[in-house]
């Protein structure tokens, strides 16, 4: 199958190419020329053609969550945002901590020939924090990496012994940084939001303490380490003294925190309930400036669907998360725009940075690359309402806004997967 | 952000669910109307026809006497019919959901529900899925806010002390947990009172806390120092868990109120307690009976200031 995508503004941020041009994908990769005739054409005129998404947290529900969102649904989802890579957290129900379950999903989403989707297996069976999955079978049924997903690791040796065995390999471990006794019984920023609605608060300490162990632990062990979900400046602190120091760290942040702050749980909508919580404007602003000044490597959707008895729940007892995927795109623009970054450097944080951190050769559309493109109009309106996501999950805190950035076409392996 | 949720369009009270953000020609709006009502409680027949005709839902997912009661008598005395839920014991221990539960009593044409809830934020949520013609009191929502006990310590405050704005009040203990606290912070910064302080040790004081607009004491002595309002909190056992406070000994030695502690404040200071008391954890018998004490009023005034804002609700 050969594709022409023509006319286009073509950004590729791994190389820098911005201009308009003609993009061409053959048997499923990236490619100079086309060798005979083009059995399709998009004309891309007047809209960016760049490498298709890659996002890092994407929760698509299965197994064990059925009722707030299936495959079918979150794929669609993906690719009608622009995303052709996934990463998926293993907090499903049951964890993914066993080959035969990875090995299913993986097929599943095979099966549905739409994004590509990365699991990242269990770090500790039934994620209890107790003992270590099968890293290497579990990597060989293919995990790109090892996490706890937003489940948290209380006991330190544990944390220890699962760092110094996936360096052993050189598996990759992805952490949401949080000191689990600190945030017991949390639910928001503690500060003066949390106080004012009488919320039982989470200190930014619960994970400027946390990502110090870590940060200890990589220092003895040397494990590739990538924390997932940064949220206080302080954080954002340590990770640059980190980087500066050489140990072998990223991390990344979700793109709702880069937006928000406490201040917009309002009258405790708890669209507004995340994990981690919404802090201060001084925090999301460090977020805002570290992901433009590289620091935090890259901006990921943190895509979790709850339905809506989830959701209808006063403040604290509301399940956390946010749908994300299509929003990421229109966000990340957002962002950039406030931050005045070229719009390369923009895409960059969600095409061939969290390429990097996945370790995919996608994320760029060099030929031999894998021929993953998203076509969007920058300036296209899109108005969020529940009507307008493809994923089951409705619930997001932009509900109501106006946002810029629609995507027209995604394609995955040369296949035209959306067209919107 | 949203409309004010507890406003109608014309910016009239359509549910009371927290003191912020009240305007103070509302708050003095229900405290007048609860002047009114004071006459009434103490005629020989004390009912009016206000809310003749009008169900009143006493909607309690948490066990509570006195609060559940005494809206029992206001809505009585406004000549309403009460029927009184004690959640906690049935449908949401058999797994119904809280809008479930609020639709299912909907159906069953209810005008006022007068709802507690364990959860900050609770009434808020009913309030957003009730039909407009119903309207919601809230009768306290996990440490958020107790909109009545607020109004009530407001009513007792004026009653006592007339003008706002050359009052020093001093609310005494766990602030963190309090409910009470914040609601009466929001009415009296509204209505001028020009220094509001909180007094107690600093694990049962929220991040923050200043932002509310209080000067934080942490030294009994000097918070209470020419204090013309003392509004004790009161202390729950379960705060000795969870590494809050040593022992309830240990809090009366620091923060409970006494004779000798109270001597360095206005010599006609009076003293408040939402109630239920724990003698001899966050106040002594001799203060809790003594000639400061305007506890037993506050719970009369109570009846009037509910009386005052379900009346209100209702007619808007």
């Amino acid at each position: 199958m050969n594709l022409h995508i023509k006319g286009g503004r073509v950004i590729d941020p791994a190389s820098g190419r911005d201009a308009v041009g003609d993009v061409f994908i053959s048997d499923g990769k990236m490619v100079e020329a086309l060798k005979g005739n083009a059995e399709k054409t998009i004309d891309a005129r007047g809209l960016v053609v760049c490498p298709g998404f890659i996002d890092l947290a994407a929760r698509l529900r299965e197994p064990g969550g059925e009722y707030k969102a299936t495959l079918e649904s979150e794929m669609d989802a993906a690719v009608s945002g622009g995303v052709t890579s996934l990463a998926c957290p293993p907090d499903t129900d049951p964890p993914l901590d066993e080959p035969g379950l990875v090995d299913m999903l993986r097929r599943r989403a095979k099966a549905l020939a739409r994004a590509r989707v990365y699991p990242v297996g269990a770090l500790t069976l039934k994620l209890k924090g107790e003992n270590l999955t099968e890293m290497s079978l579990l990597a060989e049924a293919g995990c790109v990496a090892f996490s706890q997903a937003n489940v948290p690791l209380a006991d330190n040796q544990v944390l220890w012994r699962a760092l110094q065995y996936a360096a052993t390999f050189g598996f990759p471990v992805w952490l949401h940084a949080e000191d689990a006794s600190l945030a017991r019984g949390g639910v928001a920023h503690d500060g003066e939001v949390a106080t004012r609605l009488g919320l039982p608060g989470i200190p930014p300490f619960a994970e400027t303490i946390a990502i110090c162990v870590i940060l200890e632990l990589v220092r003895a062990t040397r494990a590739r380490v990538h924390l997932c979900r940064l949220s206080t400046a302080g954080g954002v602190e340590l990770v640059r003294a980190a980087k500066r120091e050489g140990l072998p760290v990223s991390c990344d942040v979700g793109i709702h925190h880069v937006h928000l702050s406490d201040m917009d749980l309002g009258y405790f909508d708890s669209n507004c309930r995340l994990v981690p919580p919404l802090r201060s404007q001084r925090d999301r602003d460090a977020l805002a400036r570290g992901l433009a000044e590289g620091v935090v490597d890259c901006a990921c959707s943190d895509h979790t669907p709850v339905d809506e008895d989830g959701k209808h729940l006063p403040f604290a007892e509301a399940e956390p998360g946010a749908t994300g995927l299509e929003l990421l795109l229109p966000l990340t623009l957002k962002w950039g725009a406030a931050a005045k970054l070229p719009l390369a450097v923009t895409l960059a944080r969600i095409t061939s940075d969290p390429a990097r951190i996945l370790g995919v050769a996608s994320g760029r559309l060099a030929p031999g690359a894998p021929g993953d493109v998203a076509v969007f109009d920058p300036a296209a309106a899109l108005r969020v309402v529940p009507e307008a996501l493809n994923s089951q999950g409705k619930n997001t805190p932009f509900i109501g806004y106006e946002l810029a950035g629609r995507v027209r076409y995604t394609v995955v392996a040369g296949n035209v997967v959306y067209e919107g | 952000m949203q409309r004010n949720p507890q406003l109608n369009a014309n910016g009239e009270l359509q549910h009371l669910l927290s003191i912020e953000g009240l305007p103070r020609e509302l708050l003095l709006q229900i405290l007048d109307t609860a002047e009114s009502f004071v006459g009434v409680t103490e005629r020989e027949v004390k009912k009016v026809p206000l809310l003749r005709g009008k169900s009143v839902f006493n909607l309690f997912f948490e066990p509570s006497t006195r609060t559940r009661t005494t809206f029992e008598i206001a809505a009585k005395r406004l000549s309403a019919d009460v029927i009184n839920l004690n959640i906690a014991l049935s449908s949401q221990s058999k797994g119904e959901s809280l809008l479930d539960t609020v639709a299912n009593l909907s159906a069953m044409h209810a005008d006022i529900f007068v709802v507690r809830h364990n959860s900050s934020g609770a009434p808020f949520l009913i309030a957003r899925h009730v039909k407009p013609h119903e309207h919601v009191v809230n009768a306290g929502d996990g440490r958020h806010a107790h909109p009545t006990q607020g109004l009530l310590d407001l009513f007792t405050i004026r009653h006592y002390k007339k003008d706002f704005t050359r009052l020093t009040v001093a609310i005494v203990g766990d602030v963190l947990h309090s409910r009470v606290a914040r609601s009466l912070i929001h009415g009296l910064t509204t209505l001028g009172a020009p220094e509001v302080r909180v007094i107690g040790p600093q694990t049962l004081l929220p991040a923050g806390v200043e932002s509310l607009g209080v000067r934080v004491f942490h030294d009994m002595r000097s918070g209470l120092k020419d204090c013309d309002v003392v509004v004790m909190l009161r202390l729950q056992n379960e705060r000795m868990r969870g590494a809050l406070l040593p022992s309830a000994q240990e809090f009366f030695k620091n923060y409970g109120l006494t004779l000798d502690k109270l001597s360095v404040a206005k010599p006609e200071a009076i003293v408040m307690h939402p109630g239920p008391m724990n003698r001899g954890v966050e106040i002594d018998s001799s203060v809790a009976d003594g000639p400061h004490s305007v506890i037993l009023p506050q719970v009369t005034f109570g009846i009037a200031v509910r009386m005052a804002v379900m009346s209100i609700v209702a007619g808007n």
